[in-house]
């Protein structure tokens, strides 16, 4: 929010939100999704545009409501009139309101963890990078395979917890070796995951959506 | 059939886990094949190149699945053209009798194979063993699984979990060979006995990687020969085919047999592709002299009658999906239960086999979506995935088989999610109960909570915020109306 009102973009928060419907949809459960992801469309049927700052939610809303609603042409045509009109965070900010920089200052290395559904079903990969480039004192430090799975995928994560943290582990091993302070992700899911181990494990690197990395003007560390 | 043991997916994933040899070798072959994949397809094609090639492969599968019963009957015509006999099978017991017919028929004493993994899906060793027939693995890690009695590891590479040690112990039990570290020596060792094998056997099994419908004729690719001998020294040479495995004519197999070696272990070509034409001809040197093929459906129809699932047929079981995985990658092969694992498995065993033994399996899958990055049939595999979950979720009763915590927390969840208000209050229940367990904002151990304490065992779980962000939101609003020129507080 804070990154939008400093770019200049009239924000609201529409306060009947409450879910994309994604977890229910991803268990199989498509009715109780289907319930869920009409209230989504009607809360933001009517806004201009939508902004989602997770990956999983915004290819839910984009590309799997097509799925759920297939047997539905009505809604599946608010379906993808609201999916049209939904943009990922990132990419936001640089393909619609076209900029970079968004006045942000920090400092250190940073690396970047690409999460799966934001790159392989939305296909956005250089967004992210350009804003944490656009970051004034931070660079970005490639981590080995950032495109590789952390092992969260929702349910999965509670369901087999054993695979997921196995999982898990090859990512902060690689975020480890990459030596950067930070590791800034789009999904909060991934983010959830991964911070909840580092915590345990008391690793001395934070993990932080980039919205967050965004807001930081220097002031506050 | 062969044992489906899908049922023990989360049992047998924790041993692999905690098995550090497994964990090594996985590790090792896994990176090798991604990577000499990567960098042949990069050499030889580019992105672009390959992503047309499998598109055009997709279009070509897709389309003779959409009109297989024809296509089937072109073999059928075109391998009786050429003097062989061809059955049709509905299930692993019908193709098992069928062989076993042929083989009685004959007298057969010995049989050799080579790989085939819908005579896996069928058991035929221990139906030949049965009935006094010596059947006898030729390739090198199926030979190896097979005096070791267990499964494929993996679609191409079935014996990779085993180590040089073990392989060694295994020909020193079942050979009588000195013990050795030396895998040449190894390979020697395993050479010596199949050779024998091959001059006596009177029969030869193989499976089929393609099956041209226009000319009949039977494509086998492998890496070690014996494909060769098998379908050439016996007698008798017995294709076993997947009804999916047929392309409509040979120029489609020079785009197949481009996409698959370079897919399965990043090679531009394997050392031998074989075609198999039917029986020998009089003019022929060599080569059987009878030829049928058996084509198999062995629950191959219930993924093609499912428009979403039929895609799944297109598979030519490279195994990059399974390269790819990182499920896979960290558990291997044999948790899967049955004969396929890795994301193929997860698709193909439950429809194959019994959706309410194997519902773990679509389950099994964080969705990433790198096997449908990879495949180079394009089978968009989490799609699929989410349609096998969707039938365990809220199928058919048949194949509904959830468990009463997972419908529990859909229904609190659908409860909450449907208003803002409902939601509030749930998460004001959430505070609450989770307020005893929280220590700065972190939650370690939730004891109360089934589905939860699996997290809770290796990450914290963050403690709900005191305030949620709807309330935050409406104070700044709030504040903002009441200072108009404010500025922002950083």
């Amino acid at each position: 929010m804070k990154v939008l009102r400093r770019l200049g973009v009239d924000v609201s928060f529409p306060e009947d939100q409450t879910c994309c419907g994604q977890i229910a949809f991803n268990g199989g459960f498509r009715s109780r999704a289907a319930d869920v992801a009409k209230h989504f469309l009607d809360v933001f049927e009517n806004e201009e545009q939508v902004v989602v700052p997770s990956g999983s939610c915004a290819s839910m809303i984009k590309v799997y409501y097509r799925e759920l609603f297939e047997d539905d042409p009505e809604t599946l045509e608010r379906a993808q009139a609201v999916g049209e009109k939904t943009r990922e965070f990132s990419d936001y900010i640089v393909n619609v309101v076209g900029t970079s920089d968004v006045g942000a200052a920090s400092e250190g290395l940073v690396t970047y963890h690409d999460a799966c559904h934001l790159l392989r079903e939305l296909r956005i990969k250089e967004a992210p990078r350009d804003l944490i480039g656009g970051v004034r004192g931070v660079e970005l430090q490639e981590m080995e395979n950032s495109d590789a799975c952390c092992g969260f995928g929702g349910l999965f994560s509670v369901k087999f917890p054993e695979i997921s943290t196995a999982i898990l582990d090859e990512k902060l091993k690689t975020i480890a070796e990459s030596g950067a302070g930070a590791v800034v992700a789009n999904d909060c899911g991934c983010l959830m995951h991964i911070r909840g181990a580092m915590e345990r494990r008391g690793m001395n690197i934070c993990a932080m959506h980039l919205a967050e990395l965004l807001a930081e003007d220097g002031t506050d560390g | 059939m062969a044992e489906v043991k899908s049922a023990e997916f989360k049992k047998a994933s924790g041993r692999a886990l905690r098995d550090e040899k497994l964990q090594h070798s996985l590790e090792h072959v896994m990176e090798h094949f991604v990577g000499a994949r990567a960098s042949v397809i990069e050499n030889d094609f580019g992105d672009e190149n390959w992503e047309a090639m499998r598109t055009r492969a997709a279009a070509i599968k897709q389309s003779t699945l959409e009109h297989l019963d024809y296509y089937l009957d072109m073999v059928d015509r075109s391998v009786r053209r050429n003097g062989g006999h061809v059955y049709f099978a509905d299930d692993a017991a019908q193709a098992n009798a069928i062989v076993l017919d042929i083989a009685k028929r004959n007298g057969v004493k010995t049989v050799i194979k080579s790989k085939s993994m819908v005579s896996e899906e069928m058991g035929i060793n221990h139906i030949l063993e049965r009935e006094g027939i010596e059947p006898v693995e030729t390739d090198l890690g199926e030979y190896i699984i097979q005096l070791a009695g267990e499964t494929p590891f993996h679609i191409i590479a079935p014996a990779m979990h085993k180590t040089r040690q073990e392989v060694s112990a295994l020909f020193q039990e079942w050979l009588k060979t000195a013990p050795t570290q030396d895998i040449k020596r190894l390979c020697v060792y395993a050479r010596d006995a199949l050779r024998e094998k091959f001059a006596a056997a009177d029969m030869g099994i193989s499976g089929a990687n393609f099956v041209v419908a226009e000319t009949g004729t039977v494509c086998l690719v492998t890496n070690e020969g014996n494909g060769r001998m098998t379908t050439s020294a016996p007698r008798i040479h017995v294709v076993l085919a997947g009804m999916e495995k047929i392309v409509p004519a040979v120029e489609d197999l020079a785009l197949f047999l481009r996409l698959l070696p370079r897919s399965a272990t990043g090679q531009r070509i394997t050392s031998y592709n074989t075609f198999v034409g039917g029986p020998r001809a009089p003019s022929d040197e060599d080569g059987p002299e009878e030829f049928h093929l058996v084509l198999v459906d062995n629950g191959r129809l219930n993924l093609l009658r499912d428009e979403v699932m039929r895609e799944a047929l297109r598979c030519i079981r490279c195994g990059a999906c399974l390269n790819h995985c990182p499920v896979y990658r960290k558990i291997g092969g044999h948790a899967y239960g049955w004969v396929y694992s890795g994301p193929i498995g997860a698709i193909v065993t439950p429809p194959m086999t019994n959706m309410k033994v194997a519902r773990d399996l679509p389950y099994a899958s964080t969705l990433c979506g790198t096997c449908k990055d990879v495949c180079p049939v394009k089978i968009d595999i989490p799609r699929l995935l989410l349609h096998l979950r969707h039938k365990v979720a809220e199928g058919a009763l048949g194949e509904r088989s959830t468990t009463w915590m997972e419908r529990l927390f859909v229904g609190q969840w659908h409860g909450a999610m449907r208003n803002r208000k409902a939601l509030e209050g749930k998460a004001n229940l959430g505070r609450l109960l989770t307020r005893p367990f929280a220590r700065g904002g972190k939650v370690r151990k939730l004891p109360f909570a089934p589905m939860v304490s699996g997290w809770t065992a290796s990450r914290d779980f963050p403690a709900p915020a005191p305030r949620s962000f709807a309330r935050l939101w409406r104070e700044e609003l709030a504040h903002d109306n009441a200072h108009p020129n404010g500025t922002e507080q950083g």
